[in-house]
């Protein structure tokens, strides 16, 4: 009987003791963990620079409507005619006809602006937009690269993993901070710097935006 | 007429981008006359940073909460009601993330990724849990985990695996333990995340395998208690080794067993432990040489999963991006793969150096040899200590809840008679004070 008590005895002193080792491990695991943490919550975004636009994101997000969608940075589109983002390749005629539109859901709006000819403006209708980056892609290749993929926050779940990171080609998913959820495209990123248009005057660069338009505008009447 | 077009204008882009200095954009953005403003783009804002300290402060009440329903209020009904809130809460309103299963893989990356740091909800939803363990028990997933509280809820016809098969599946949740470690820390994938086999019910939206997988799991949780937590959960593995030594614990009986056998069948997840017979002397002595064999089996055991984890690494490392990118761009490079991929068609575009990535995923391969004797030797450990623990005896003499297995879900209470004389008497007691 004795000898069964102080069987329980030493039973209880290894248990407390080993307790005793788990609350100092995981006291050490808080101490090392806080020094490894910042109190901002960080989130998934596309590095518009490194996307390739391979239209991943919009099959492998966990949403049935994808939380990336296309924003449109305007300060950087040449309000184009023909746009390569908004047109199909070899398009019938150069107008809004769904049959000429590269966009499979139809999600950009194309505006004539009549007090600004001859400029168009483009916008995306979000709620439309599945985040294929068709319009991306064309932009990319042969515009000034305006359009571009985002996360939308609104949408976004913020998994741990994100699906979408997990198949995209290009590592272009990345976690920002909460607070600077959006790596917009800016003027500045695609422009060069001033030093390097110095030797072009203000009047010669609006010259050969001209030249460039007038190639673009001479499309259907060739 | 339409391509011909297209191919001045493509001939035009080039000229004009080589005439004049590169980075010019293509098309000039207009000079607007008639003060137009330029659209910006909307940013909506994510979640705000508060919700994240009132997710934590959140799971620190229901934690709590559950801990003195468990130990002190000892009653399966409210247990089960907070398990439904957990669930409603954590599962379907915050559709599932973060919890702290997938923390393991957050704190494991940051570990070893000196870059890498951990949101501070993210390390509470890690730690709370575990602390809370240490001093009462495995109360997180009695109430609290949506993912046990999904099962729980289906759990209709309970049936008992045999001893023997509930050890050998366990052993499939140290594999997956190790496993996620191994890929989170070498900075490869959240497999913990990837094969949530209920994230897709919370989110009611998701990847087709991975609904049919958590359909499964619920179908087959209607007959077999809580499979996910018994035989797959990550955390749960841990919890089941801080559940050992914690400071307070169920208790099937609320006072002294009488041994009516009542609570025997009670515990769908197979954790009572039954008192023991006397062990006859004979078997006595040959449990010991038995025990000698499996101690001198346990460094063996260790260095060769070690070894196996750590010769799987060709396998294993190709779950990292950078070391499947590397095989695909070498295929290509010596003519084996004809065609490319968007990834290797991106990384071409890049025009890095396609020795330096070779170099990269060499030294990713050669983390997960390390990654492969840990985690290889973690595994040969578990199922050594799983051996010596099956060789051993214990005495006892009550019905007890096992201190690993039990999941404090409160069932048992219910079937012992001395619960219901004391609640009785709890009863009378308030009656004749009043």
């Amino acid at each position: 009987m004795t000898e069964n008590k102080n069987d329980i005895n030493r039973r209880h002193f290894l248990r407390s003791s080993l307790w005793a080792a788990g609350l100092t491990g995981l006291g050490a695991a808080a101490g090392f963990l806080s020094r490894k943490t910042h109190a901002r919550n960080t989130v998934w975004q596309i590095d518009p620079e490194i996307c390739v636009a391979c239209g991943n994101c919009a099959t492998y997000c966990v949403l049935e409507e994808s939380a990336v969608k296309c924003v449109h940075a305007h300060a950087i589109c040449g309000y184009c005619r023909i746009c390569f983002g908004f047109f199909g390749p070899e398009p019938a005629d150069i107008n809004e006809a769904a049959e000429n539109q590269l966009c499979p859901t139809g999600a950009i709006i194309r505006k004539y602006m009549k007090d600004d000819h001859p400029y168009y403006e483009y916008t995306i209708d979000e709620p439309l937009c599945m985040g294929c980056g068709k319009c991306v892609l064309g932009c990319n290749t042969f515009g000034n690269g305006s359009l571009f993929l985002q996360v939308r926050h609104d949408r976004c779940l913020n998994c741990n993993e994100c699906s979408i990171a997990a198949a995209c080609p290009s590592g272009a998913y990345k976690r920002v901070p909460a607070d600077k959820p959006y790596l917009l495209k800016k003027v500045d990123t695609v422009r060069n710097s001033e030093t390097d248009q110095t030797h072009l005057s203000k009047k010669e660069k609006r010259m050969i935006s001209k030249k460039a338009r007038r190639f673009s505008n001479g499309v259907d009447s060739a | 007429m339409i391509r011909f077009a297209y191919i001045i204008i493509g001939i035009a882009v080039l000229l004009l981008s080589s005439g004049i200095a590169s980075g010019f954009e293509r098309f000039p953005p207009p000079d607007f006359e008639s003060g137009y403003v330029l659209p910006s783009p909307a940013t909506p804002n994510p979640r705000q940073d508060i919700y994240e300290y009132v997710d934590t402060i959140v799971l620190l009440t229901a934690l709590s909460l559950s801990s003195y329903l468990v130990l002190k209020k000892r009653r399966r009904r409210f247990i089960f009601v907070l398990s439904v809130l957990s669930l409603f809460y954590f599962g379907f309103w915050r559709e599932g993330c973060v919890c702290p299963i997938g923390a393991i893989q957050n704190v494991a990356l940051s570990v070893f990724d000196k870059d890498y740091a951990v949101p501070v909800a993210v390390m509470m939803f890690f730690l709370l849990p575990l602390v809370f363990t240490l001093f009462f028990g495995r109360t997180f997933c009695a109430a609290v985990c949506p993912l046990g509280g999904i099962q729980d809820v289906v759990l209709m016809r309970p049936v008992s695996v045999p001893q023997w098969l509930e050890s050998g599946l366990r052993l499939f949740a140290y594999v997956y333990l190790a496993a996620a470690v191994l890929f989170a820390a070498t900075g490869s994938a959240f497999i913990i995340c990837r094969y949530d086999p209920f994230i897709s019910f919370f989110r009611l939206s998701g990847n087709f395998n991975m609904l049919v997988l958590g359909v499964c799991f619920l179908f087959v949780g209607l007959f077999i208690g809580r499979p996910y937590c018994r035989f797959a959960c990550p955390y749960g593995v841990i919890l089941r080794q801080l559940s050992r030594i914690s400071k307070w614990r169920v208790t099937i009986t609320p006072d002294d067993c009488i041994k009516c056998r009542l609570c025997e069948d009670s515990c769908p997840f197979g954790a009572i432990k039954i008192p023991t017979e006397d062990w006859p002397a004979h078997d006595y002595n040959k449990s010991k040489r038995r025990l000698a064999f499996l101690i001198i089996l346990l460094p063996i055991l260790v260095l060769s999963f070690g070894w196996i984890g750590s010769i799987l690494r060709p396998v294993t490392s190709r779950v990292h991006a950078t070391v499947r990118l590397a095989d695909r761009i070498y295929l290509e490079e010596t003519g084996r793969a004809e065609d490319t991929t968007d990834a290797s068609d991106a990384f071409r575009a890049t025009g890095k150096d396609i020795k330096k990535l070779y170099a990269e995923a060499l030294a990713i391969q050669a983390r997960f040899g390390l990654g492969g004797w840990l985690s290889g030797g973690f595994v040969g450990l578990v199922i050594a200590l799983k051996l010596i623990g099956m060789s051993l005896r214990r005495q006892r003499t009550d019905y007890e809840a096992d201190r690993a297995g039990c999941m404090a879900c409160g069932r048992c209470f219910e079937y012992c008679p001395k619960e219901h004389s004391k609640r009785k008497q709890a009863k009378e007691t308030m009656g004749g004070s009043r």
